[in-house]
């Protein structure tokens, strides 16, 4: 069985490379590098996998998730300039695919029990746009 | 491996008629989808594409890309247009949202390496919301 929540942040960022040029950068990512950086309201869904407890009848207790995924995401990500205030983003560039990779990096080991684990992370960089990551895995066709 | 979603809108008219059917069986299957006139739709589009992370980019797509390819392929050719009377693969195929997923996987798949000539990403699912409440979903490699 699959429970997901959801949790908003709103944080600013810059999407560029430190070794293209700026027009390179430009061409690549458009606005998205606009040197002052700007600003998205994030949604991210956090899907996690288990059996539901034969006494609770809960895969995990939505409060917890809900205390994890305030302390280790919206924390760290509310309200920040990404690229200078969250690493890895002082090094990564902060795209809604890396941002999806660094909070399964924060939350896997955080959501691991017996009976359930870490499914999947979604992030909405708009309404528009969405990631799909479920953690490291080869790339078949 | 990850997956992007862009969403897309576009607005249609269509009629469910299919010509094989009698006018009273077209009734009862399609019912008021088959008024003579047709009505219309704002469809919601949903393209997912997969891949690996670009090192240089830290993206699995460029959306801007994809953005040229729905264009050309979907949105101008589909929006504000009689779908039955204007687009010519539904002269003959019902104009369901089912054929229309098809139809747009067609172009979508035919037109993919003019935008992204690599390995990847690849196209990994359409899905379409005809309304809020009637969804629409089929993969790449789907046989149907």
């Amino acid at each position: 069985m699959v429970i997901t929540r959801k949790v908003e942040f709103s944080a600013s960022h810059i999407c560029r490379n430190p070794q293209l040029s700026a027009e390179e950068n430009r061409r690549l990512f458009g606005p998205e590098a606009n040197p002052h950086g700007h600003g998205h309201n994030y949604v991210v869904e956090v899907s996690v996998a288990g059996a539901p407890d034969p006494v609770t009848g809960m895969v995990m207790d939505l409060k917890e998730l809900k205390e994890i995924l305030n302390r280790h995401i919206v924390d760290p990500y509310d309200h920040r300039f990404l690229n200078y205030e969250v690493p890895p983003f002082d090094r990564v560039v902060p795209t809604a695919e890396n941002m999806a990779r660094d909070i399964w990096a924060r939350l896997d080991p955080e959501l691991r029990g017996p009976n359930r684990k870490l499914r999947s992370i979604r992030v909405y960089e708009t309404p528009d746009l969405f990631i799909d990551y479920w953690g490291e895995q080869p790339c078949s066709a | 491996m990850f997956r992007v979603t862009r969403r897309y809108r576009f607005a249609a008219s269509h009629r469910l008629h299919a010509p094989q059917l009698s006018e009273q069986e077209n009734q009862r299957v399609y019912g008021k989808c088959s008024h003579p006139y047709g009505h219309g739709h704002n469809y919601v589009l949903e393209v997912s594409a997969r891949g690996p992370l670009d090192s240089v980019t830290g993206r699995a797509l460029d959306p801007a890309a994809l953005d040229r390819l729905v264009a050309r392929q979907v949105l101008t050719p589909f929006d504000h247009r009689n779908l039955n009377v204007e687009v010519a693969a539904f002269a003959s195929v019902v104009p369901t949202s089912e054929n229309l997923a098809v139809e747009i996987r067609r172009r979508l798949k035919g037109a993919w390496s003019a935008e992204f000539p690599d390995e990847w990403p690849k196209l990994d699912r359409i899905r379409i919301a005809e309304t809020g409440n009637n969804m629409f979903e089929i993969g790449a490699d789907e046989i149907l």
